[in-house]
């Protein structure tokens, strides 16, 4: 078990960047009776860090983001937050934390603007700076015009909009999103990802979220890959790919069998026949395909290079895709806020 | 890493506030903000503030009209009899739809807003239970609006006097209410439980005869009802202004006459006590 070395007051975990640590946690774990849905975690996230966690529906994503957020308790370890223990110091947490759930967490009975101004008493902003921050943020999100609507007649979109902005309302310092743009269409997912990075920027805010898209994860600075309750790999997208080291290249050939052959015999590659056409992957895609067309020795027709993906990424570290895991694995997590029935 | 995404051009500058630790002041002000926006709720439900004055008008209307001419010439109207009943119906329904706002809150999401915020839950929940006992006054002094119909006569000191004894009394309803809701995952189910309750709860409340010279058995439960500590007072107080104290006959505990004012205690306590365990039901989540 992880004996804590340094002492319980405000100063916190060093990050990797030095400095006061956004996030930290240290042999984290959550039991449910018999399954253990987090098995002991370690990370430290730095201020200011955009940092994702990505991993299948059940990998212990959200019990562990439900733990840092003082929803759950955790079985074992310990986490600090915004450099508050996560258990000690529940409400100095709540103080530094916002949340924008997958699932809408909005009263849709009442305006966008009585949904922030609840937010902002319950949070205790002081009143003589709520309403110029509300309509800040309402301006930030484009939907100041629509401030006396109910949030019944917002569309999906515009409900997560006024949710980051609410999330946003009483500056926290860690900012969590539970799949903050699952569900909504490019053009507005774009969009939420310029707001979210300018406010990181502007108010230096640590962004924490949880993922099962890849696109999502590449706007990540660093990112954690969960798998059955353990962060099996964590770094910059960059670094996990390269880790991960080979390109895919397809060829469609003239021959593929005697391509395939070839490839085997010549260049010590496995490849495999998918949709009329040779994969295979190897290290420098790009300067081993001149290589190829000298060498193969069967007329080449086209050639694609790609550059390794998270899928990769997710592949190499879990043994499967994304999708598979998620397809094969039962709801391992108990429902838990970020959670919802419906999804399942 | 991050790139390719432009800020959009009409991005405003924003000023991070500074949250204050938290503090009574805050759970005071989380207390009054949950009070308001269960009364935002009430008053933008005006089907429902309609139908619930529906089945008490009926009991009061319909049941009153017919029973009074089977007992004609019985000391007074039967109507006004009902009336504080009928009134404590009203509420019955009102408080305990407002408590019900627990479980729509945790079953539609709203509920985690509130339990990630820093206030004390016992906040959260006092606020619901003081938004549900205002909404349940309110429709006690709409259905008190129809009672001149009914034979009611009307004073400035018997609206004061109901105005507050219908929130002690909705207060403890609600607080009932939550007791009922905070373990409770599904409206449907809470509707469920709130049928089982509503009914055995009026029926042995007095709200529709005296409950004193009962038989044993029934005299008993009426007796440990908290409810029938709320129809009295009311009655008491309607009936005195309509010059037919006479028909009252109280609640006696071994011939002793329970005074009003402990009647309402009774019912206060009970109200805190329901909520005070719901808070630690609540806060154990």
């Amino acid at each position: 078990m992880f004996v804590a070395s340094r002492n319980d007051s405000a100063a916190a975990a060093s990050s990797p960047q030095g400095g006061e640590a956004a996030v930290s946690a240290r042999g984290l774990a959550k039991r449910f009776g018999k399954i253990e849905a987090v098995r002991g975690i370690d990370l430290d996230v730095a201020p200011g860090e955009a940092f994702g966690f990505l991993g299948p529906n059940g990998a212990g994503k959200s019990t562990t983001i439900n733990m840092l957020c003082t929803l759950a308790s955790p079985s074992s370890g310990t986490a600090r937050v915004a450099g508050f223990d996560v258990l000690k110091q529940r409400d100095e947490v709540r103080c530094h934390i916002g949340l924008v759930f997958q699932d809408s967490t909005l009263d849709v009975y009442l305006s966008a603007e009585q949904n922030l101004r609840f937010h902002a008493e319950l949070y205790g902003i002081p009143r003589a700076l709520t309403s110029s921050r509300i309509q800040q943020l309402m301006q930030m999100v484009g939907l100041w015009e629509r401030r006396q609507s109910l949030v019944r007649t917002f569309s999906g979109g515009m409900k997560r909009r006024i949710e980051i902005a609410r999330g946003l309302l009483h500056s926290p310092r860690v900012l969590f999103l539970d799949e903050p743009t699952v569900g909504l269409d490019p053009q507005t997912r774009s969009s939420i990802w310029a707001y979210l990075h300018a406010l990181r920027q502007r108010e230096e805010i640590t962004l924490f979220m949880t993922t099962h898209s890849m696109e999502e994860a590449e706007y990540c600075d660093r990112i954690a890959i969960m798998d059955g309750g353990r962060i099996v790999a964590l770094g910059t997208p960059e670094a996990l790919k390269a880790e991960v080291g080979k390109d895919r290249v397809q060829i469609r050939t003239a021959d593929n069998t005697a391509a395939m052959a070839a490839l085997n015999t010549r260049f010590g590659l496995d490849a495999a026949i998918r949709d009329g056409a040779l994969s295979f992957a190897v290290r420098e895609g790009e300067r081993f395909v001149p290589r190829l067309f000298g060498e193969l020795g069967t007329a080449i027709r086209s050639v694609s290079v790609a550059r390794p993906t998270l899928d990769d990424v997710f592949m190499a570290y879990t043994g499967t895709t994304i999708r598979d895991a998620e397809a094969t694995r039962a709801e391992r997590n108990r429902a838990g806020p970020f959670v919802r029935g419906r999804q399942a | 890493m991050i790139t390719g995404h432009v800020l959009p051009s009409t991005l405003r500058a924003t000023v991070p506030v500074h949250v204050p630790a938290r503090s009574f002041r805050n759970d005071l002000r989380a207390v009054k903000i949950v009070w308001q926006r269960e009364l935002i709720r009430f008053f933008r439900d005006k089907p429902r503030i309609v139908s619930t004055l529906l089945q008490p008008m009926l009991y009061l209307f319909i049941l009153g009209t017919g029973m009074s001419s089977m007992i004609a010439g019985g000391h007074g109207d039967l109507k006004v009899f009902l009336f504080p009943g009928v009134m404590m119906m009203a509420v019955l329904f009102t408080s305990f739809f407002s408590a019900g706002s627990l479980v729509w809150d945790r079953e539609f999401g709203f509920m985690r807003e509130m339990l990630v915020a820093p206030v004390r839950r016992g906040a959260i929940l006092l606020g619901t239970c003081l938004g549900g006992a205002t909404a349940g006054t309110l429709q006690g002094l709409l259905i008190l609006g129809i009672g001149g119909f009914a034979g009611v006569s009307y004073s400035l000191s018997l609206v004061l006097t109901l105005v507050g004894e219908l929130f002690v009394i909705a207060f403890a309803i609600t607080a009932l209410g939550l007791l009922v809701a905070v373990r409770i995952r599904a409206i449907q189910s809470f509707m469920t439980v709130v049928q089982m309750l509503v009914m055995p709860l009026f029926f042995l409340s007095g709200a529709l005869f005296p409950v004193s010279g009962l038989p044993g058995w029934l005299m008993l439960l009426t007796h440990v009802n908290p409810l029938a500590y709320a129809v009295d007072p009311l009655r008491r107080a309607v009936l005195a202004e309509a010059g037919q104290g006479l028909v009252v006959s109280g609640i006696h505990w071994f011939g002793w006459l329970v005074p009003a004012p402990l009647e309402l205690a009774l019912v206060a306590i009970f109200g805190i006590t329901a909520l005070a365990i719901a808070a630690r039901l609540f806060g154990r989540d």
